[in-house]
């Protein structure tokens, strides 16, 4: 048995053309409308979270919500890399990474609501947006729990000899749980189609990294001879770059490998966190000012030609009207009844003219 | 008829199913190589490869959960659990995640898996190695959970586990891997969610399943001989799906239960069978409904303490006379 090669270590990603990820194959190859698609995903994803909190607020939603503002970038940047045959998972704040792959937001307003219109129909909430036929595997509420579903997403891949990849998202905070180690070992003992995607927005809930974890996040996989890279998630350019590389590993090699994406996020953890014991304001403003991922893109796409004051304006109003549109769809929409609590448990109750089992399968 | 070990049941089960379906894998700790800790899976990898064959790394919560991501796909991982003790490991992959992705995604999901190995005590491997946890298993809605007690019904069952579009939890027994029975060469299988009727009679209805069937069948031989007392035993066989219909027309036949269940007792299987039977059938009840389960402490080592914490022949005996008196 021959021992494998010792992993590429790599710290924040240097740009091809030294600092201008737009020179990237992957991105220089974007034609005008997909780069202001790009642009759009992320003002969509930007007020249909801004909608969601003046919902919450309402309380037209219960429970939790892990607003993705700030992080817009990541998600868009990654998953507009998604061929036929790549898929994604990721933990809570999964509400970017589902307008990202294209699901519709009236559907996931609906699901906030908990209106039987929703995405889950009402059964899952804001933690578990889902879309199998857009090759979206969730939103998952245990924190590191969805990433062993994610190798098995590589393995399944695999093992129909696809060429694909998986890439299985998690926040800073997940990277100490135990089963996203056990993840890793299984990844790269067997070389899985799979690209773990750290999003680091500094903070696990109100505990920063240098509280949380011992050692660089990504740097871990090398332990593993898993390869591992890091780049900065505010440029979407970067974003996808680096994403773009990785992915062909999987694809092309069905290497494993876990990328650290630095991000942001300006709300708190949940709309329960008052956000006043771990961070400063200063800290918020200072990233908002010079690093928001959507500013950026805009000031980029500008000075490329792409986007003006006027398309800038008519993107935003439509977002705002979408997400507008995506709320009275969700307030007008009936909640399931009672009966409904017992459906969708198990396929064989959901389809009985193909039931084998007998027997009581609910009790009470 | 030919006569098998529940072990070479088990096995004969495994490999009809991988030659049916190229989506089935096996795979877990020394399933291949090894040709399994329990030699349940022996001869496998040599006449389906590592591919369909898969040793994995003690990791639970890994494999299994990479199971669980794998059968959102198509493919329909059948997962050994060395133990069913390990289960607790991988606790949340299974009774988060492949119980609650089809509810939890409105029905769009379907997690095919089947986890199977020994739940049993009696071998002296102490309180981390002995946990029968089809209880805690069955607590939750979305998967489902099987437990034979013969070669004839493992088989059967095991074929209809893999094939069903639901995680199924299958429960075995090391020391039944031995108990030979009757097992046809020409294929069947056994619907999940119907019991048998093990043995018939008049006087006493005894509900139980797994290894514990076979000590009911035998003290149902003494209480026969020796003190007139004709004993109904009904094999549950599934736990969840729960033919409970079986156990009610039984009940209503012979007026007296004994529970018997290699359970702790607090919030076992036999408490949320006690709750049904009075239930539906209060009026068919002469006596309380009596249970006997293990002695309610964790899994004792001492070899012979054991066997008088668990239920044995000579227990179920007892609790029948005290039933039927």
């Amino acid at each position: 048995m021959s021992k494998k090669p010792t992993a590429t270590a790599e710290k924040k990603a240097e740009a091809p053309t030294g600092g201008d990820f737009s020179k990237a194959p992957v991105n220089a190859s974007l034609s005008r409308e997909e780069r202001i698609e790009l642009y759009r995903k992320m003002v969509r994803i930007r007020r249909f979270e801004e909608r969601s909190l003046r919902a919450y607020q309402s309380k037209k939603i219960g429970g939790v919500l892990h607003l993705y503002i700030g992080q817009e970038a990541v998600a868009v940047g990654a998953c507009s890399l998604m061929g036929k045959d790549d898929h994604v998972i990721t933990a809570y704040r999964d509400h970017g990474h589902a307008i990202a792959v294209g699901m519709d937001t009236k559907p996931l307003m609906s699901e906030l609501y908990g209106k039987a219109t929703g995405c889950s129909k009402g059964k899952g909430g804001s933690m578990h947006y889902f879309a199998p036929e857009l090759n979206y595997w969730g939103g998952h509420g245990i924190v590191g729990g969805q990433i062993p579903l994610g190798v098995g997403l590589a393995y399944g891949l695999k093992y129909k000899g696809l060429k694909g990849a998986a890439m299985a998202f998690m926040g800073d905070g997940a990277v100490n749980q135990g089963a996203v180690h056990e993840a890793y070992n299984l990844a790269a003992l067997w070389n899985l189609p799979v690209v773990f995607v750290i999003e680091n927005n500094g903070y696990s809930m109100g505990t920063s990294q240098a509280r949380s974890s011992a050692g660089e996040l990504a740097k871990r996989a090398a332990g593993y001879d898993m390869d591992w890279g890091q780049c900065q998630g505010h440029d979407i350019y970067e974003v996808r770059a680096t994403m773009d590389k990785f992915l062909r590993l999987a694809r092309e090699k069905s290497r494993p490998a876990t990328v650290e994406i630095d991000t942001y996020r300006y709300r708190g953890h949940s709309v329960a966190d008052p956000d006043n014991t771990y961070r400063s304001k200063a800290e918020i403003e200072e990233y908002r000012r010079t690093k928001d991922p959507i500013q950026l893109f805009q000031n980029q796409l500008v000075s490329e030609g792409v986007l003006d004051e006027a398309l800038i304006a008519k993107i935003d109003e439509e977002a705002r009207s979408e997400a507008e549109l995506a709320a009275e769809y969700a307030e007008a929409s009936p909640f399931p009844t009672v009966d409904d609590i017992q459906k969708d448990v198990y396929w064989e109750a959901d389809n009985p003219s193909q039931r084998a089992s007998k027997g009581r399968l609910f009790f009470d | 008829m030919p006569v098998i070990s529940y072990r070479e049941a088990v096995r004969h089960a495994l490999a009809e199913e991988l030659e049916r379906d190229p989506n089935v894998v096996v795979m877990g700790e020394e399933v291949a190589q090894f040709n399994g800790a329990y030699k349940v899976t022996e001869g496998l990898l040599a006449k389906f490869g590592p591919q369909r064959i898969v040793d994995t790394p003690i990791s639970e919560a890994g494999f299994i959960g990479m199971g669980v991501g794998a059968s959102m796909l198509g493919i329909r991982p059948v997962m050994e659990l060395m133990f069913w003790s390990f289960y607790s490991v991988a606790f949340d992959q299974i009774l988060n995640n492949a119980a609650n992705v089809r509810y939890m995604s409105g029905g769009l999901i379907n997690c095919p898996i089947v986890i199977r190995g020994p739940a049993n005590g009696g071998t002296n491997v102490g309180a981390t190695h002995s946990h029968t946890p089809e209880n805690v298993l069955a607590n939750h809605p979305g998967v489902k959970v099987v437990v034979p007690s013969t070669p004839y019904d493992a088989k059967g069952l095991l074929k209809s586990a893999i094939r069903d579009n639901d995680p199924v939890m299958f429960l075995e027994n090391t020391i039944l891997y031995g108990e030979k029975g009757e097992v046809p060469t020409e294929e069947y299988v056994i619907p999940l969610g119907v019991a048998d009727v093990k043995r018939e009679g008049t006087d006493l209805t005894i509900v139980t399943y797994g290894r514990s069937v076979l000590h009911s069948l035998k003290a149902a031989e003494i209480l026969e001989k020796e003190h007139d007392v004709s004993v109904e035993v009904v094999d549950l066989r599934t736990i969840r799906p729960l033919d409970i219909d079986t156990v009610l027309a039984s009940v209503r036949k012979t007026h007296r239960v004994l529970i018997v269940e290699e359970q702790k007792p607090f919030a076992s299987v036999g408490s949320q069978l006690a709750f049904m039977i009075q239930k539906e059938a209060f009026d068919d009840l002469d006596a309380p409904i009596n249970r006997l389960a293990t002695v309610d402490a964790p899994a004792i080592y001492s070899p012979p303490v054991e066997v008088e914490q668990l239920p044995n022949p000579q227990r179920v005996l007892k609790a029948a006379l005290a039933t039927v008196a």
